[in-house]
């Protein structure tokens, strides 16, 4: 084990900004993305849904 | 032609694809989520400190993952787009559309945890070195290439279009990864190498692979899931995304 306290764990030896600011960047990117893939994916079902409705009142 | 051959290239139509892809999706988030439990344990509790670097030298268990997927995730885009091109199939060019934003972000961390290392280990954020040079101007392709596909409203033009951007791009993926050894450069050498056994602790090796894995994971199931968005969107006024369950409801 590297720490003995936390503390300890969330000063990185003196290195916590350049460390932290790394891993936490990029762990909001990697939440962001697949947030944003899934918008899209609703974006496009809804608008096919509302198409699909238009449709059917056209028919009737 | 045998069975084999046929239903490979089943699944190369969108209408076969967006199921199956469907069907991955959950996989590779779980695969994600392991690798990545395993592999964030190991960086921060398993790997001992370095001698030199100290804490700081964590950053590379994010960095080394990122900066490899940025360049692979280029040459599987460019492979696709290729193939879109040469075969004029209608998925290739919708799995390279799909990849590029993955792949800009990627080369966005590997070129923002750089700067991280960087600053403590050099003390500059950035410097105009062939390493990092080259591989911000992958980060510019990848960018140049969205923005050039979403520049042109004819999907399949803009495919082409795309396709061979990406495919005279590729000439700087050889030269990001060679550019240690063809310069004089302040970036440190190949990390893991086949050639020679790594430099590096056990550990810290074993840490630096399972998280790389955990990247892989990630780059798949995010391209699946958009993918799958382009997909519906290309193929709104076909008949089997009208009979779709989810567009159906």
């Amino acid at each position: 084990m590297n720490w003995n306290s936390p503390a300890e764990f969330f000063a990185m030896g003196g290195y916590a900004l350049y460390v932290w600011g790394s891993f936490i960047v990029c762990a909001a990117i990697m939440v962001m993305e697949p947030m944003l893939a899934k918008k899209r994916q609703r974006d496009i079902l809804r608008t096919l849904r509302r198409e699909r409705i238009a449709e059917e009142l056209d028919r009737q | 032609m045998n069975n084999r051959f046929i239903n490979w290239f089943r699944f190369a139509s969108p209408q076969s694809f967006y199921p199956l892809a469907g069907k991955m999706i959950p996989w590779f988030w779980g695969l994600t989520a392991i690798f990545g439990v395993v592999g964030l344990w190991i960086s921060f509790f398993v790997a001992p400190t370095d001698a030199v670097q100290g804490e700081g030298y964590r950053i590379i268990f994010i960095h080394v993952p990122a900066s490899w997927m940025s360049m692979f995730i280029y040459l599987v885009m460019a492979a696709w787009a290729g193939l879109g091109l040469a075969l004029n199939t209608r998925l290739s060019g919708m799995m390279a559309q799909a990849l590029a934003p993955t792949g800009a972000l990627m080369a966005f961390i590997s070129l923002w945890t750089g700067a991280f290392w960087g600053k403590p280990m050099w003390g500059t954020w950035w410097v105009w070195d062939a390493r990092l040079t080259s591989e911000l101007i992958l980060f510019f392709l990848y960018i140049g290439f969205i923005a050039l596909q979403a520049a042109i409203d004819d999907a399949r033009r803009a495919d082409k279009a795309g396709a061979i951007l990406a495919l005279v791009g590729v000439v700087n993926v050889p030269i990001i990864y060679f550019s240690v050894k063809w310069w004089n450069t302040l970036h440190q050498g190949a990390s893991v190498s086949v050639m020679k056994s790594p430099s590096m602790a056990q550990t810290m090796l074993w840490g630096m692979l399972i998280m790389a894995l955990c990247f892989w994971m990630y780059s798949i199931a995010v391209a699946l899931m958009r993918v799958r968005a382009i997909i519906l969107e290309r193929e709104t006024h076909t008949e089997w995304v009208k009979e779709l369950p989810e567009v159906k409801q």
